[in-house]
């Protein structure tokens, strides 16, 4: 297998673009596809300051490693979940990448700072894990972006989350999600500019990154969101993709040009929303949900991770998935699944 | 040789020499869905391994642990 550029030994190939790589040729293709993401997409000008959500996982430093090597001051935001070894883990990749590089990462702790967490918050609202996360992750890096003056929060979204996404969504046909599904989100009514520069790259790209730049990320998975819909939507994805490499791209910017503009719409109006009278954020009432989250969950004893993981509560778990089996009982569950969760997210 | 499998972490031997095409497929793994990886770096799915080779097969896919 040879290199499609110089004709050197190559370490991966795509078969997407029907191409095979070196790893310096394979390293420049990365910096192009985010170059031309983020010129395509006009999600960012010369001189903005970028906050990046950091995970320690590949995606979120593949992105950040990407955007510095592209010239930009990009800054890192950690939020430890309290998820026990999963996230102790998780900071500990987060951190040493930044100390690593020079780089500074924010920190920002629910339960030593918010006085609650992922699994006490699951316990008292009885929904998934993956609903309170994605809340309180998206309400903190919302605020962090603002307050600390950033131009605009960046995620490590990739193609194959933004395909899986779309899948969810389009076999549901939520229309309010599909209006949101895009790969920049204007600022405005008390939201950042959210942008996500690695649509173009698949997450096999992305880690392929992170290996030939020694970026040393968490492998292993969260264990609260095991058996998500989301990564079954991405093993079906994957599966179209072995037999017909591209498909993946063809689906996800075949919408973008063809099909969002028709869901506009559809989206929130977020003109209409007030203000919280804790953190001042957007809220639809008094509070906004991730103060109402906090207030409940901060005023709960704290509940282990194994308990959430516990039989006990999967099986609680399996019997919530044979109500949703019912096409009624699916319309009438969706806020807890995971797709849309990201979707919402975005 | 020696194959380090991941989520759970696992070491398995599998007889060579073999393609890393033919590993995947005999692991049924999608080529889509993980990296070959030795000595911290890719080994392309062409890469011919033996016996005394030691690999490991990595998941890309983000987003949740396998349910078990």
């Amino acid at each position: 297998m040879k290199c499609r550029v110089c004709k050197e030994a190559a370490v991966i190939d795509i078969r997407r673009h029907n191409a095979n790589f070196c790893q310096d040729h394979f390293l420049r293709y990365c910096r192009q596809q985010v170059e031309r993401a983020v010129e395509s997409f006009d999600m960012l000008q010369p001189g903005d300051r970028p906050l990046v959500a950091v995970s320690g996982g590949k995606d979120s430093l593949a992105v950040w490693d990407l955007l510095c090597e592209l010239g930009y001051d990009a800054d890192g935001l950690y939020v430890g979940l309290g998820i026990g070894e999963y996230s102790d883990n998780s900071a500990d990749y987060a951190r040493n990448f930044a100390n690593e590089r020079g780089l500074t990462l924010i920190e920002i702790d629910l339960r030593d700072d918010h006085g609650y967490d992922v699994p006490t918050a699951a316990a008292v609202t009885k929904r998934v894990p993956c609903s309170a996360c994605g809340l309180s992750k998206r309400h903190l890096f919302d605020k962090a972006t603002l307050d600390g003056g950033y131009d605009v929060l960046v995620t490590g979204h990739n193609l194959d989350d933004e395909a899986a996404v779309l899948y969810g969504n389009v076999l549901r046909w939520q229309d309010a999600y599909l209006a949101r599904q895009r790969p920049v989100l204007a600022a405005g009514h008390g939201f950042p500019k959210k942008i996500k520069p690695l649509v173009k790259l698949t997450e096999r790209e992305t880690a392929a990154y992170c290996v030939l730049r020694n970026i040393d990320y968490l492998v292993e998975e969260c264990p609260m969101a095991a058996g998500n819909k989301h990564l079954m939507y991405k093993n079906a994805l994957n599966e179209l993709e072995l037999q017909s490499p591209g498909s993946k791209a063809e689906f996800y910017f075949g919408f973008l040009a063809r099909a969002a503009e028709r869901f506009e719409h559809e989206r929130d109006d977020a003109s209409s929303l007030g203000t919280c009278n804790e953190c001042g954020g957007p809220a639809e009432s008094d509070l906004c949900a991730f103060c109402r989250l906090a207030e409940r969950a901060s005023a709960s004893e704290p509940v282990p991770v194994d308990f959430i993981l516990s039989p006990k509560r999967s099986g609680s778990k399996a019997r919530r998935k044979k109500r949703a089996a019912s096409p009624a009982a699916e319309t009438a569950e969706p806020q807890s699944s995971h797709h849309q969760e990201l979707g919402a997210a975005q | 040789m020696k194959v380090h499998l991941r989520n759970p972490n696992r070491e398995i031997e599998v007889p060579g020499p073999i393609s890393v095409v033919k590993l995947l497929k005999q692991l049924d793994f999608n080529r889509e869905s993980v990296l070959v990886i030795s000595d911290g770096t890719l080994i392309p799915g062409d890469a011919l391994l033996s016996d005394d080779d030691q690999v490991e097969i990595r998941p890309v896919i983000s987003g949740g642990a396998v349910a078990k």
